[in-house]
């Protein structure tokens, strides 16, 4: 792997920069592995990377059945805060939050991270008690986060209208080292790292089985062949479903499209990240101009990549009234990914029913902002056995009723 | 946009008239049950990619509650149903076996 460094680009400059290589190589499955994961998106390719930087395995390879980063990795709105509720999540998201960090560094490619700032706004009286209840839970955990005024939040959101008639501006809660990334450098970046660590990123390679022998996974059947393997990560977001199918368990997860659309771009006029969860609608503007918008999901179970258009409406209204200068904005595109949920909007990062399969699932709507805390647990999950920052989210909490409820007072948009 | 067609009033009702009510033909597991059942009457779900069983209301409509066969691959709909039962009629079944042979779903009562 070549490394990349502005003397790089200087000395590629000197044979006119044909002799950059690929970023990551594109090998044929071998037989077998020490661990296979399914999913090269954000979260597998960052389970893969600290695998093997944390813990030396890196007999690794990683099965995408499209191509690397094409499913919810590449249709996020890319909001990266950890401003939650719960312990437990707390936990995970400012660990993710804080990776982000010096995430560009430590994967020598650009993130693109930019800690410019995350406000959710209040606009009822209940979400003003939630979002102060959350600052005092966030001061508690250590995760900095503020109750900010209406005077405040029109200081930082020069655009903003505080006295809509519907959805009045009552104050926020504001996370100063909360921001955006470029959402599909950070799969890019870390599908390079495990590349350079001789870990096998096989794309177009969908899994169509998983091969089990007295309870414990053997391998996984593929378009391209069987591969064997001893343990099994299944990342794979909205299709979780389908793959626990293979494996022979249920799991609490239903799959839903959201939506997200982005405008023509236009000059400078936003700097932070506006979440506006009463009216489901969230926006930031994108280093092209672009604002970009993402809405809410549907009710009913789908997975066409497409969602229905009247919740595009619900959202633009709302953000119209919210922000009125954006009214005449051109919308350029709009489009769906099919996220998981789980009962109390938290995830699952949980050993299974089969020995030797491993699951992170049931993100739904937020997680972008989770790609390297995921990561980092999910592996050590899949090394150790357990780790402090997924035991609270394992599949038990569903039969012993200890859920991780992020549902009512944090958790709704992404 | 989803088009389902309300059994009760026969309304050809678009999506934003209804409301989403979740997996058809659970059994329900109350006080006695053992913590799986309990746990997977509330949480497990089919959440298949191909036919589906779901329920509906017709909310801004006659207000009945009825169920719908729908692919979640395709958003094509098999029909709908009254809510009275605790499995879809024949007529729907055969109606899927036409269009998806050697579909699936869990176990019917």
């Amino acid at each position: 792997m070549k490394r990349y460094s502005a003397f790089a680009v200087a000395r590629e400059a000197l044979s006119y920069h044909t002799g950059w290589g690929r970023a990551w190589r594109a090998p044929e499955p071998k037989p077998r592995y020490d661990v296979i994961i399914v999913g090269a998106g954000g979260h597998g390719l960052a389970t893969a990377y600290y695998l093997g930087k944390n813990f030396g395995i890196t007999n690794v390879a990683v099965l995408e059945k499209g191509w690397l980063g094409g499913g919810n990795t590449g249709r996020n709105t890319t909001i990266i805060r950890s401003n939650y509720l719960q312990d437990p999540s707390a936990a995970i998201y400012e660990k993710s939050r804080a990776l982000y960090e010096n995430l560009s560094q430590d994967l020598n490619y650009n993130v693109m991270f930019s800690p410019r700032g995350v406000i959710m706004l209040a606009q009822t009286e209940h979400e003003v008690r939630g979002y102060r209840r959350t600052a005092h839970a966030n001061a508690l955990q250590g995760v900095t986060t503020e109750w900010i005024s209406p005077a405040r939040v029109k200081e930082l959101v020069p655009i903003i209208n505080l006295d809509g008639p519907r959805y009045p501006v009552l104050g926020g809660l504001w996370q100063a080292r909360g921001g955006t990334a470029r959402h599909d450098a950070v799969a890019w970046g870390y599908a390079r790292a495990c590349s350079a660590m001789g870990m096998d990123i096989i794309q177009q390679c969908e899994v169509t089985g998983v091969r089990r022998e007295g309870g414990k996974v053997m391998g996984v059947d593929t378009t391209r062949g069987a591969i064997d393997c001893d343990k099994l990560g299944i990342v794979v977001a909205g299709h979780s479903g389908v793959l626990a199918d293979m494996a022979g368990f249920r799991l609490p997860i239903e799959s839903v499209a959201l939506q997200a659309l982005v405008s023509e771009p236009i000059k400078p006029c936003m700097d932070v990240v506006v979440m506006a969860n009463t009216v489901h609608g969230y926006m930031s503007q994108s280093d092209k101009g672009e604002m970009v918008i993402g809405g809410g999901a549907d009710g009913y179970n789908n997975y066409t990549q497409r969602g229905s258009f009247h919740h595009v409406e619900e959202t633009v209204r709302a953000l119209i009234e919210t922000f009125p200068m954006i009214s005449r904005l051109k919308m350029l595109r709009q489009w769906g990914g099919i996220v998981d949920m789980t009962g109390d909007r938290s995830p699952i990062l949980s050993k299974t029913p089969v020995e030797g399969v491993f699951i992170n699932c049931g993100w739904g709507t937020g997680g972008f902002k989770a790609i390297p805390g995921s990561g980092w647990g999910m592996a050590e999950l899949i090394a150790k056995g357990h780790s402090p920052l997924t035991d609270a989210f394992s599949l038990d909490r569903f039969k012993e009723g200890r859920f991780i409820d992020e549902s009512v007072a944090a958790g709704v948009a992404h | 946009m989803l088009i389902l067609t309300c059994p009760y009033c026969g309304v050809d009702a678009e999506e934003t008239e209804l409301a989403p009510g979740g997996e058809a033909h659970l059994k329900r597991f109350g006080p006695g049950a053992s913590d799986e059942e309990f746990r997977d009457y509330l949480f497990a779900r089919e959440n298949p990619k191909g036919v589906h069983f779901e329920r509906w209301r017709h909310a801004h409509g006659c207000g009945k509650w009825f169920h719908a066969a729908r692919c979640t691959m395709t958003l094509e709909v098999f029909g709908t149903y009254p809510a009275q039962t605790t499995k879809p009629p024949k007529a729907i079944r055969e109606a899927i076996t036409a269009k998806r042979p050697g579909w699936t779903w869990r176990e019917f009562e």
